[in-house]
């Protein structure tokens, strides 16, 4: 089967992601790479519940003193409505609509961006504000690399969705990158399910005491 | 494919097509109910901790409870695991379920600083 041929709507599979034996390949690989980052997750979640507001004297900020909820609300409405519209993006991929397709990548694109400038906002606002620096206790660097490390993946997700956008511009929907937008939307979609335990665990928690 | 193929083959195709196109606006229709269930479990987790009523006992397993109802359906139905051809994903995942439980577990209960 030629990967890059093309089709139309009407003999467009109704799995595209899966039709090839490399889309096949990336779909099952890709699965057993975010079991891993699972893994990486809790190691990061497990490491900053131990050492949560261990802090060396009564100067440092605790979470409690530290977050905003407010502005951790908007982030979570963000980055989950950036999840609905990848939904649609792979919606519009498998009935063949490539421009719906990459405008839903589009906004999803923008609401990524939204989500990042808030976080990056909000570690500064940390830093100015409270000298809540990386360095300052055992607290803050378990903090900010479990948040961080969230941060990094959304900003990896935005180049990689970018990359693909670009790339695929003039090129249309076919089996050989269908695989490659259906793997990216799994990819944002697992940011989101780390955001859903980092607002939970970390800021709502960390709220309550 | 040669054109003579598809013509005699269109019909087919093209009530395959209809089928499918229902299909799928069906299936998103359930996409935008999930998330509409899944700003209502943030909006009830935020609500709970803004109040600040409640004791702490029975507010953080609750809003564990309401995270890992959300991160279900965003598995199941943002990232399709209910659809077919997923048991060795799902088998993956729910080995790094385990793993995670197991460290974060070993970390809050047994560690000594």
């Amino acid at each position: 089967m030629n990967a890059e041929e093309r089709y139309t709507p009407l003999n467009w599979p109704d799995h595209p992601e899966t039709q090839t034996l490399e889309g096949k390949n990336k779909f099952l690989g890709f699965w057993l790479f975010l079991a891993g980052e699972t893994v990486l997750f809790a190691s990061l979640f497990a490491t900053y519940l131990a050492l949560k507001d261990s802090v060396p004297d009564s100067s440092h900020p605790l979470a409690k003193d530290l977050f905003n909820l407010p502005l951790v609300f908007a982030m979570t409405m963000i980055l989950l409505t950036s999840s609905i519209t990848s939904v649609y993006a792979i919606y519009h991929m498998r009935n063949y609509h490539f421009k719906k397709m990459q405008a839903w990548f589009v906004i999803t694109v923008l609401l990524g961006a939204g989500f990042l400038a808030l976080e990056i906002y909000e570690f500064t606002h940390y830093v100015h504000e409270y000298h809540f620096t990386f360095g300052s206790s055992a607290f803050s660097s378990a903090y900010y690399t479990l948040v961080g490390t969230h941060g990094a993946h959304v900003t990896f997700g935005l180049c990689w969705i970018i990359a693909l956008l670009v790339r695929n511009a003039k090129r249309g929907l076919n089996l050989y990158n269908a695989p490659k937008y259906y793997v990216a939307s799994l990819y944002w979609h697992f940011i989101d399910v780390v955001w859903v335990f980092i607002f939970t665990v970390v800021y709502l928690i960390g709220k309550v005491g | 494919m040669n054109m003579e193929n598809e013509q005699v083959k269109n019909p087919n195709l093209r009530a395959h097509h209809d089928y499918r196109r229902k299909k799928s606006a069906k299936e998103m229709q359930v996409q935008v109910v999930t998330f509409a269930l899944m700003i209502f479990l943030t909006i009830v987790a935020f609500i709970a901790v803004g109040i600040g009523d409640f004791s702490v006992k029975f507010i953080i397993p609750f809003i564990l409870l309401l995270a890992v109802i959300q991160v279900g359906f965003q598995l199941y139905y943002f990232m399709h695991a209910s659809q077919k051809g997923h048991e060795l994903p799902m088998f993956f995942m729910y080995s790094a379920v385990i793993i995670a439980f197991v460290t974060v577990l070993a970390f809050v209960t047994i560690i000594w600083w």
